[in-house]
């Protein structure tokens, strides 16, 4: 049943239900191959926005808004988070003149 | 104060000392311990003897209850009757006489407060066993002066040369005593499941008014079994062998733990069971054979021992079987006062030896003393008195309790009686040949020690004193009737009055005329071996050699009639034997090898999952979205979401 003030003939619930999870197994799938650590970041804001999108979706199907405030707190989080990454990306460039993810395997011994 | 104050007063005041000593001890001056123990032990004398002065009806004190199922309750009771007042009297009292002379004979030991600690546990342990109202709490008391013994015949374990052997004696009365006290149990347990109460009352209303048949198997396995608890306690063949070695703790131990108050927990136990013990007569039977036996082959051993506190050993344990034979007649009253004045006499005794010992620079060998009566002319005194004394000399106290039991053998048959007699003669014999060996002729130790002989102080010789005329008024508790008239056999009349069980007994009475009899044979026969002994012991330069040249009997009684070795061979070396297979197969075999091996696989396994951890940032994510995946997946599965 769908609510009536937000029906939109060429809104498709299917879709964005297919859409987000191939988007958050694109940004998993990425996360778990690429060793380049800002390329790593990127997948994880795509995971991260492949499920606000979904939120969005749903909290369109229903009709009811408490959804959106997850994704805005998931927002500033992923922005905060974004920030945080960066600058450990950079330092870690300074450092060692690499962004290579493998490189932290110096710490296991 | 009520009498219920009174008795927790008995109760807990050594409990108090041993706790305080024990807490405390290590920065209190020797002085002030000794007196706290002292007078610890002696405050509760001072208490029971009030309670004696107005005694009439027994008192019952319930403290708690232990334990309460449906089937049967232990309570935390006492009971102070004729016998436990009696025996609370003997315990205090002897023990504060100790107590002051440990405080000279321990002067400048290491561990002095822990030995007053030690000594006041003993005291505490000693009460709750005869004050105790059940066989729970004397079982009680019967492990706590059995841990007692143990620490106070290893006392000096860490002593250089002698450190090892000490422990080792510890050892061997521990563990003697753990199979006597095996009986005590399966006997608890023979109680409980017959009467559903270990309550000494009500098992005795029980027995006296039921009818009980006699020599019942029932009767006769627990009897029996309360037996070994005695024997084991108590010295008796074959349990006695730890005795003799338990002389390697202080003097003073040996005075109160083995010689007057502990050693005789076997005799309470049984005249405290005296109603089941009536019932059984098969068990008085056999009680009646091991304590002559064990007097017997004691006093044996006795006669040619060198050692001055093995002599007191042998002779406690040949003493001990006296009242045995008491107990296998039926004489239960002539046994606890035989108890009584051998306390007197036998604590003189091994507190003279202590003060010998001391004057000797630790030197326990007599064939290396002599002389000594000019030296110490008090303690010469003293141990002449407790040496008559125990040879039943004619009226000192063991004259009187000797002549009791010598008294009931008469009236049971010649064969006991004769035994008995040859038994006391060989007292006789053994006692007075340490004794003119140690004070009389001349001084056979080196001339270091000879310079340095000495009377012992006041503290030490104080206490001997008192024990002196004890042991020579002793016999008044229990005069027999041509002396005393109306006034005769005081002490069974007291017993029998309040002791449950006693008053049904009857031992046999002999005629006036007979007892005269028996005393002048007696007498004769004592007074002959005392100037035999002096004839040849006495002499001024005793060949000595002679005296370590042992041949024929000599050399089986300088041997102990070689039991050791035997007991040695017969259970010591199998159970060795057996230990060392177990070691081998069981321990090495089978619980080492699999343990290693153990251990051996979880190393190699833990470096196998070592390997997941490679340090790649791709591997751990793999796993930790595997994980997410089938997490979620089982979350699926297990809540049926595709049903919505």
């Amino acid at each position: 049943m769908m609510p009536a003030l937000i029906s939109h003939a060429e809104f498709s619930k299917d879709f964005y239900l297919f859409l987000c999870p191939i988007l958050f197994t694109i940004g998993a799938v990425g996360l778990m191959i690429r060793k380049n650590m800002i390329v790593m970041l990127m997948c994880i804001e795509l995971m991260l926005n492949s499920v606000n999108l979904l939120m969005v979706s749903f909290a369109n199907f229903f009709g009811q808004g408490d959804a959106h405030i997850f994704v805005f707190f998931i927002v500033v989080v992923a922005a905060a988070e974004a920030t945080v990454g960066l600058s450990i990306i950079l330092m870690a460039f300074r450092n060692l003149r690499s962004i290579d993810v493998d490189m932290f395997k110096k710490l296991k011994n | 104060m009520t009498n219920e104050q009174l008795l927790y007063l008995i109760l807990l005041l050594p409990l108090a000392g041993a706790a305080i000593n024990g807490i405390f001890g290590k920065n209190l001056s020797e002085k002030l311990i000794g007196t706290i123990g002292t007078l610890m032990v002696a405050i509760p004398f001072l208490t029971a003897a009030s309670i004696f002065a107005s005694f009439d009806n027994p008192i019952h004190v319930h403290a708690f209850t232990m334990l309460e199922m449906d089937t049967f309750r232990l309570d935390a009771g006492f009971k102070i009757d004729s016998l436990s007042l009696w025996m609370t009297m003997i315990i205090t009292g002897i023990g504060s006489l100790i107590h002051i002379f440990s405080i000279g004979y321990m002067h400048d030991d290491k561990g002095f407060y822990k030995f007053f600690t030690y000594l006041n546990l003993f005291v505490f342990s000693m009460l709750i066993l005869v004050l105790g109202d059940n066989y729970m709490m004397l079982f009680f008391g019967w492990e706590g002066v059995g841990v007692c013994s143990f620490l106070l015949i290893g006392f000096h374990y860490a002593d250089k040369i002698k450190g090892m052997e000490n422990s080792l004696a510890a050892r061997k009365a521990f563990i003697m005593n753990r199979i006597g006290d095996l009986g005590l149990l399966v006997a608890c347990f023979l109680l409980l499941g017959k009467f559903g109460t270990l309550n000494y009352d009500q098992i005795g209303i029980a027995t006296i008014l039921g009818e009980f048949q006699k020599d019942s198997v029932f009767m006769i396995s627990v009897t029996l079994s309360l037996f070994l608890a005695a024997t084991g306690k108590s010295a008796q063949i074959p349990l006695f062998t730890w005795l003799p070695d338990a002389m390697a703790g202080p003097t003073p131990v040996s005075a109160l733990i083995h010689a007057a108050t502990m050693v005789t927990a076997g005799i309470y136990l049984t005249i405290r069971s005296n109603f089941l013990f009536e019932l059984a007569p098969f068990t008085q039977h056999i009680i009646l054979f091991i304590g002559l036996a064990t007097a017997l082959v004691a006093a044996f051993i006795a006669m040619k021992q060198n050692d001055i506190k093995k002599v007191l050993a042998y002779s406690t344990v040949s003493q001990l079987g006296f009242m045995f034979v008491a107990l296998g007649l039926g004489a239960y009253t002539v046994a606890l006062f035989h108890v009584t004045t051998h306390a007197f006499f036998k604590a003189l005794l091994f507190l003279g030896s202590g003060s010998v010992i001391h004057a000797n620079h630790h030197e326990q060998d007599i064939t290396k003393m002599g002389g000594l009566k000019k030296y110490m002319p008090t303690t010469h005194l003293v141990f002449l008195i407790g040496t008559l004394a125990i040879s039943g000399f004619p009226f000192l106290s063991g004259f009187f309790s000797k002549d009791e039991i010598f008294a009931a053998a008469f009236g049971h048959g010649y064969l006991v009686f004769g035994l008995m007699v040859l038994a006391a003669a060989m007292t006789t014999t053994y006692m007075f040949r340490m004794y003119f060996l140690v004070f009389h002729g001349t001084f056979r130790g080196d001339s270091h020690t000879e310079k340095h002989l000495h009377e012992s102080g006041s503290l030490m010789t104080l206490p001997l004193i008192v024990l002196a005329i004890l042991s020579v008024i002793g016999g008044a508790l229990n005069l027999p009737s041509f002396l005393a008239g109306d006034h005769a056999h005081w002490m069974n009349h007291f017993l029998e009055e309040t002791t449950l069980g006693l008053a049904l007994v009857h031992p046999h009475h002999l005629e006036d005329g007979t007892a005269i009899g028996i005393m002048i044979g007696t007498t004769l026969i004592t007074l002959s071996l005392i100037f035999w002994a002096y004839s040849v012991y006495a002499k001024t330069n005793y060949p000595i050699s002679k005296e370590q040249q042992f041949k024929g009997w000599a050399e089986w009684s300088s041997n102990k009639l070689y039991l050791d070795e035997l007991y040695n061979a017969l259970f010591v070396k199998p159970t060795e034997f057996i230990s060392a297979r177990l070691l081998m197969i069981v321990e090495k075999n089978l619980l080492y090898d699999s343990i290693l091996k153990l251990t051996s696989g979880i190393q190699i396994g833990g470096n196998q999952v070592r390997k997941i951890q490679t340090g790649m940032l791709s591997n751990y994510l793999y796993f930790m979205i595997l994980g997410v995946i089938l997490f979620v997946g089982y979350s699926l599965y297990y809540f049926k979401f595709w049903n919505y």
